[in-house]
């Protein structure tokens, strides 16, 4: 059998295990829209881990880490930076978001914004921008695929086929077990992913330079700018660092994905505790990042980054065990673009469609409009995959700052009496407005800083003024009653 | 809502103390530490110490929550 066709088997055995997974978890359970959803609400600290997990460990992670070490070096520690301290302020906001969710049966974010400042246009903008973000993120994963399989076939399979065949899957297991299946499927990727990523973050500097210790002092001779920021580039310094970390951290659990993955928790407390231990799983980042470094000594003249991690492991080992990490990466695209397809999917069905098109809608109707735009998306998602040839980093940062946007809404609205709905709307539609200006026209980073960052401030400054001058509509979640169940 | 206590809150501004605002102070490649340059060790190294003042954030707000509610309400279901 000639390598290609080994790499291909094994990464198609892991896939067909991982989807397996998805599939076999609906068994026995009744899936109305709130199963389907949220997991009835019923899921203990290490399932919770375990969506959170599926989700940070993305292909932007897998292949994107150990690409901007080999590509911008020093910048990369942003990514270093950032994750333990998304946990940190998940800490202060996801307890408070469940309390507010199991009291009033949330299923969104949008939901939380409808109940907190009363309005449904302000809920519909909410979903908009969150479909809007969650797309490119979606078609991110798949263009990771692709990637994977382009590497490991040798170039025998085209990336559309590979995009194609794993869609369906995806798009199956999500129509079929919703988050349930999502978060069983992301079981088996998370153990793959930690031994793939142990493994290969070890061996690789070994095998080349005797250990870790010996890639980085070859590295400090060889290229010590590269080290430290602003590395390979001109403008990602610590100004850029720091606001760029600040703007992540704060955004991370604005993804309308990862706020909802609070309301799969049993209780607060599992939240707080997961937000304690979390930062522990990002261990597996550096790992990523020494991959890249060394594949910048060994194999400098790579075209493109995000190759380097794949072109190493297919050059320094045998078939088999490319395509046990190709199989790990194809299920780290997988996961995460189904839980981004049910998310945005359950947002447009609920929050977008039925407020404002069909008041009338019955919640069954909306599973199944929901299940609908699974597909729909989906379709949309590989048609953008395919079609468009948009830089994905850039994308996905569009999309990281457009939703980063949501932060003073929910802090505020969480913890302010005095915030109104008019300020919300404007700060939000400020904030979107300057993160696209500055993104679309190439300004990012904006005078050393991260624009989604700039607006994220504006965003703050405009909330807070104009809900000086507008009168309060709804003050809080306390004046609510709780719903009859 | 009752915010997090004071506590607790300064304890999560440590590791943005040490992570991300004083930047400037860590990033360097010298001294190398167990053979990492300086900015990739203190990083790792607080992806470490992070969980250690979460921890006691955790302490702290979970004494005040059994404190305030009910046992029901605390996740014995």
């Amino acid at each position: 059998m000639s390598p290609g066709v080994v790499a291909l088997s094994i990464i198609s055995a892991i896939v067909a295990v991982g989807s397996l997974a998805g599939f076999y978890a609906r068994s026995h359970r009744k899936m109305d829209l709130e199963q389907w959803t949220v997991g009835g609400r019923g899921f203990g600290t290490i399932l919770v881990w375990i969506l959170m997990a599926g989700e940070i460990y993305t292909t932007f992670t897998f292949l994107g880490a150990s690409g901007w070490a080999y590509s911008r070096g020093g910048p990369v520690l942003y990514i270093l930076g950032y994750q333990p301290l998304m946990y940190v302020v998940s800490f202060y906001v996801l307890p408070y978001v469940w309390e507010v969710g199991k009291k009033y049966k949330l299923q969104s974010q949008a939901d939380f914004f409808e109940l907190r400042y009363g309005s449904k246009y302000l809920a519909a903008f909410v979903a908009l921008i969150g479909v809007v973000c969650l797309l490119p993120y979606a078609q991110l994963q798949l263009k990771g695929l692709g990637l994977i399989v382009q590497v490991a076939s040798f170039g025998a399979i085209s990336p559309t086929a590979a995009m194609i065949v794993a869609f369906a899957l995806v798009s199956g297991f999500v129509f079929v077990s919703g988050v349930r299946g999502v978060a069983w499927a992301s079981v088996i990727k998370d153990l793959l992913l930690l031994f793939a990523a142990l493994f290969i973050g070890i061996a690789i500097p070994r095998i080349y330079f005797g250990g870790i210790g010996g890639m980085f002092s070859a590295l400090a001779q060889a290229k010590p700018q590269h080290l430290v920021m602003p590395g390979a580039t001109k403008n990602l310094g610590h100004g850029w660092y720091i606001t760029s970390v600040l703007m992540t951290a704060c955004g991370f659990f604005m993804w309308p994905q990862n706020f909802a993955a609070a309301f799969t928790a049993r209780n607060a407390r599992i939240l707080r505790r997961n937000a304690v231990f979390m930062p522990l799983y990002s261990i597996t980042m550096p790992l990523m990042v020494f991959v890249g470094l060394s594949a910048l000594l060994v194999l400098p003249k790579l075209s493109d980054g995000d190759l380097s991690l794949l072109t190493i492991v297919r050059n320094t080992f045998p078939a088999w065990f490319l395509g046990v990490i190709g199989g790990a990466g194809a299920l780290t695209a997988m996961v995460p673009a189904a839980i981004q397809l049910l998310t945005a999917a359950t947002l447009f069905a609920k929050n977008l469609c039925r407020p404002i098109l069909a008041p009338g809608m019955s919640d069954q109707k909306v599973a199944r409009l929901a299940k609908i735009m699974v597909i729909v998306l989906a379709l949309g998602a590989l048609y953008l995959a395919i079609q468009t040839s948009i830089s994905l980093v850039s994308l996905l940062l569009l999309g990281y700052a457009g939703v980063a946007q949501f932060f003073p809404g929910i802090i505020l609205g969480l913890f302010s009496k005095r915030v109104t709905t008019s300020g919300v709307f404007a700060g939000l539609a400020a904030g979107v407005i300057i993160t696209s200006v500055l993104m679309l026209t190439n300004r990012d980073p904006w005078n050393g800083m991260s624009a989604g960052f700039i607006a994220l401030c504006a965003n703050f400054a405009i909330t807070i003024a104009i809900s000086a001058f507008t009168s309060i509509r709804v003050a809080g979640f306390e004046e609510r009653p709780a719903e009859a169940t | 809502m009752k915010p997090p206590s004071l506590g607790a809150i300064l304890l999560g501004l440590i590791p943005f103390l040490a992570g991300c605002f004083s930047v400037s102070l860590w990033d360097r490649i010298h001294p190398m530490v167990l053979g990492l340059p300086f900015n990739f060790f203190w990083l790792i190294a607080w992806i470490v110490l992070t969980p250690v003042c979460m921890f006691a954030a955790y302490r702290l707000e979970d004494r005040r929550a059994s404190a305030n509610t009910t046992p029901d309400q605390d996740g014995a279901r």
